[in-house]
Formats: structure tokens, C-alpha cells, sequence
């Protein structure tokens, strides 16, 4: 601990991406450029979301990382190390205990409350860059609130398939101004960007890029009348908590076809299974 | 000739502990600009009278050596300016090419002066830290990003405010400091006289 500065980062580092957030949070869904570093893991493992949260951190708070709603995976368990080393900072794996919320891919299922702060990892911020690779247009796309490429493209994806066929990164926009990439969360969890209690930051390492939605802020998924946006998810409930209603991995069980759905959120599953609900797959309580 | 003794007590009233206090004054004001109309409160650095130990908080934790400084008015004084020099090296400069602001309202007037960032990249706007003599949660009402519903703040001006958020996404961006305490508005609210 003593071996680093708080949060791995130098103090004039941790200034300038606060800068960069304030702006963030002044101008919802804009991305402001940040001169992001070289962190100890490579892009694409979350180093936007690392300094991001390493600039936010305090000594008093709780942290919880998710990778694909998930506590135990590789990237959750390795940057919640990296935090307990360089910051001390007490850990937590429960959505209500944690004060920073560092996420890959996903929104958790339990409301997240005033305070809260929920970091997200971003590959691509840029929710235009696979219509128009250039900068330069993309910046000036957004200066003149030109968004009829990205219609197009949903457009083309109906005439093409009969429905919007993005399933994740959905685009989405900000207070009716800038259109955001989400990150890749799965579209099932765009509703709850819009009018949430938690202040959202969303920072690309690799992109050098950070963006905020603050509380409370409107954020509408894109769409047309006739083909309105729907939140879907895996038509089956969880075999493990029996939730209908959270977001499912699909789990391949053997070589024969066998599958099984399971929570993407562990913290949600593991929760609702401590209260004594049942999946189709999970022991039940009579049978120990 | 430049005088380049530094003001007695330039060197005083500093964070003990920057890491830990600069990290907990920005979640502070982080606080206060995500959620306008809230107040919070900064302690941990002593500046000079005549400014506002929230204003020298938030000039320790935002400021550093590429981010040019304005101070107007009464705050344009040997002792903070040597004091802010010393403990952030930020250059001072006139109000046109100023990242950050400090000053009473009536001095930092107009306001057009200070940068509101460009339609390509509205982040290179200034920040004004506001000195006023009176923040509490009563006067104008603020709607906007950030706000369920509806906040009261008191506002030394209404006009001004609302001229700048008719310019978003461009537009200064606002923290006003009252002794430790300190509020947050953003270009993005609303503002209408209660």
C-alpha cells in the first residue's frame, strides 16, 4: 500500500482526469477528451474504467467490480485486487453496500441509490465511428446534432431484418442533445441509463475518453414510431434463482444441446437464492 | 523589476495530506456539480482572506500547471495570488483565456468574457468559482440533469444564467463557494426565478 500513491495514480494524473469528469457531468453524453495513461493491464481489460475510478476513489469507500454482471470473473477479481492494493479500500461483492460501482457490460439488476457512482468500461465511445471512421466528421456530426446516419443504419437494419437487430451498445440520447454509446451493455439495460438515482461515468482508456450522465437525466434509446425500442432479454427464467424477470447467460452444459439459463447478475442470483428462491436446475431446500 | 518575494503565509494553509484530501474535495464537488442545488461542504486547506477556504479547496484539488487562472476583483490580491501560485503553479492570466475563474459575481461581470468552449469541443469552457456572501437551498428553482424535479439555489443573478444555458452545450460552467461551503451549476440546468 505504502509503495504507491493513493489509487496508483499521480495527483496530477487524478486532476486532470476530474477535469475531464466535471465537463463530463456539465454536458451530459459529450465525450471529453482525457490524455489517458498507461495502466498496469492491457487496453480492452478496463483501463478507462480504472482511471476513472481511481480519480473518484476516497479512502472511505466501498468498491464492487463486475465484468459481464459477474463478481468472479477474471477482470472483476483482478481490478478489485488492484484497488485493495493501491487504495485500501474496502470491498464489497452486494450492489447496496458499494459506493463505486466499476462495471463491464452491465447495469445491476438492484436499483442502484443517491451517491452511488457507477463507472463503466468502454472499447468504443464513439457510437458513430462504425458509420464514419473519421474524427474529424464525427466530432463535427456531433457539434451539428447531424444524427441521420445512425437512423439509417436502424432503419437498414429493419429492411434488412424486420427489427432493430442491435441487441447491445444500443445507441441512446442524452437530454435530447448528444447521441451516446452506452457501452456494450446488452439493450435490456437501457431503460434503467434513463432517470437513474446513480451518477453514470463512463471512461475509454484505449480511446481516451470520458462521458457522464448524471442523475436524473433523460436518456431515450433511438427508435421509430412503427418499430418502437424494446428492452428483451432470453424468454426463460433463471435455473438457478427462478428470476423471470433479470438478464440470462445462456450456459452450454454438455455436447448434446443441453443448456441452462443463468443470472448474468451473481450478486442479484446469489441474493435471491440466500431468500430461498428456486430454479429449475438449483437443489431445492427439502431435498438437502 | 518583479518583485519575487512571496507573500507571507503563501506557503501555509495547504492540504497535510493531498492524496486522501484532494480525493475527498473532488468527490465533494463532484457531488455538488452531478446534483445542482445541493450544498456540500470542503474543509482541509486555509487560503488567504479575502478567499473562501471552499474556493481553496476546489483550487487545490482542480488546479495545476495547465490550467490558467483568472482572479477578479478583491481575490486579485498579492496573498492569494502568491498563495495559489505556490500551492497549484497555475499561470494567471486575463479572464479571455482562463480555464478556471475565482471571484465575487459583480466582479467576474460580464461574464461573456470567459470561454464557453466551441461547438467541436464544448469541454475548453471555464469554470467560475463564484465568492458570494449567502448559499443556501431557497431562491431561483433549477430543473435539469442532475435535479429530481426541482432544486432552489441562491443565485447572485438569474439573466446571466439563463443566457448561458440557451447557449448549450456550450456555456460556463459554475460552482459557487460560500466560506466551506459550495454548490454546483452546470451549463446544462435550468434556471427560472422563483
Amino acid at each position: 500500500m505504502s509503495d504507491y500513491n493513493f489509487a496508483y495514480l499521480d495527483e496530477q494524473t487524478k486532476r486532470m482526469i476530474r477535469r475531464a469528469i466535471l465537463k463530463g457531468v456539465a454536458v451530459p453524453g459529450y465525450q471529453v477528451p482525457f490524455a489517458s495513461r498507461e495502466m498496469p493491464m492491457p487496453y480492452g481489460w478496463g483501463t478507462g474504467g480504472v482511471q476513472v475510478t481511481a480519480a473518484c476513489l476516497t479512502p472511505g469507500d466501498t468498491l464492487k467490480v463486475i465484468d459481464q454482471g459477474a463478481d468472479d470473473t477474471t477482470n472483476a477479481v483482478s481490478i478489485r485486487k488492484f484497488f485493495q492494493r493501491t487504495a485500501g479500500v474496502a470491498v464489497t461483492e452486494s450492489t447496496a453496500a458499494a459506493t463505486i460501482i466499476q462495471t463491464r457490460h452491465r447495469i445491476p439488476e438492484t436499483p442502484l441509490t443517491e451517491g452511488q457512482i457507477l463507472v463503466y468500461q468502454v472499447p468504443i465511445p464513439e457510437p458513430l465511428r462504425f458509420l464514419e471512421p473519421r474524427e474529424t466528421e464525427t466530432r463535427r456530426m456531433h457539434a451539428l446534432e447531424d444524427y441521420g446516419l445512425m437512423h439509417v443504419k436502424l432503419y437498414e437494419d429493419i429492411a434488412r431484418n424486420g427489427a432493430i437487430a442491435t441487441s447491445y451498445a444500443y445507441p441512446v440520447k442524452v437530454e435530447g442533445r448528444y447521441v451516446m454509446d452506452p457501452s456494450p451493455i446488452p439493450k435490456f439495460d437501457n431503460p434503467k441509463l434513463s432517470g437513474s438515482r446513480a451518477l453514470q461515468v463512463f471512461g475509454a482508456g484505449r480511446e481516451q475518453r470520458i462521458y457522464a450522465v448524471p442523475p436524473y437525466t433523460d436518456v431515450v434509446s433511438l427508435d421509430f414510431e412503427d418499430h418502437p425500442f424494446e428492452a428483451s432479454k432470453a424468454p426463460h427464467a433463471c435455473d438457478l434463482c427462478g428470476d423471470d424477470a433479470s438478464y440470462l447467460d445462456e450456459v452450454i452444459t454438455d455436447d448434446s444441446g443441453g443448456r441452462m439459463f443463468v443470472c448474468s447478475d451473481t450478486d442479484h442470483c446469489a441474493g435471491r437464492q440466500a431468500a430461498g428462491h428456486r430454479g429449475r436446475l438449483s437443489p431445492q431446500e427439502d431435498a438437502a | 523589476m518583479t518583485d519575487t518575494t512571496l507573500s507571507p503565509g503563501a506557503m501555509a494553509g495547504g492540504f497535510a495530506d493531498a492524496p486522501t484530501q484532494s480525493a475527498e474535495g473532488f468527490r465533494a464537488i463532484l457531488l455538488a456539480l452531478s446534483r445542482p442545488g445541493q450544498i456540500v461542504s470542503l474543509t482541509g486547506a486555509v487560503p488567504p482572506a479575502p478567499m473562501p477556504v471552499a474556493a481553496g479547496v476546489a483550487a487545490l484539488v482542480l488546479l495545476d500547471n495547465t490550467t490558467p487562472v483568472h482572479l477578479a476583483g478583491a481575490l486579485d490580491c498579492a496573498a492569494v495570488r502568491d498563495w495559489i501560485t505556490f500551492h497549484t503553479a497555475a499561470p494567471l492570466v486575463c479572464a479571455s483565456e482562463a480555464v478556471f475563474a475565482f471571484g465575487r459575481w459583480s466582479d467576474l461581470a460580464p461574464v461573456s468574457r470567459f470561454a464557453i468552449g466551441t461547438p467541436d469541443y464544448p469541454d475548453r469552457a471555464a469554470t467560475l468559482v463564484v465568492v458570494t456572501d449567502r448559499l443556501d437551498d431557497a431562491g431561483a428553482t433549477l430543473r435539469g440533469p442532475g435535479i429530481d424535479g426541482a432544486a432552489r439555489l441562491s443565485l447572485p443573478e438569474i439573466a446571466a444564467f439563463r443566457a448561458n444555458r440557451a447557449l448549450f452545450p456550450l456555456g460556463f460552467d459554475t460552482l459557487l463557494t460560500c466560506g466551506d461551503r459550495l454548490a454546483g451549476l452546470p451549463r446544462s440546468t435550468r434556471v427560472e426565478a422563483a
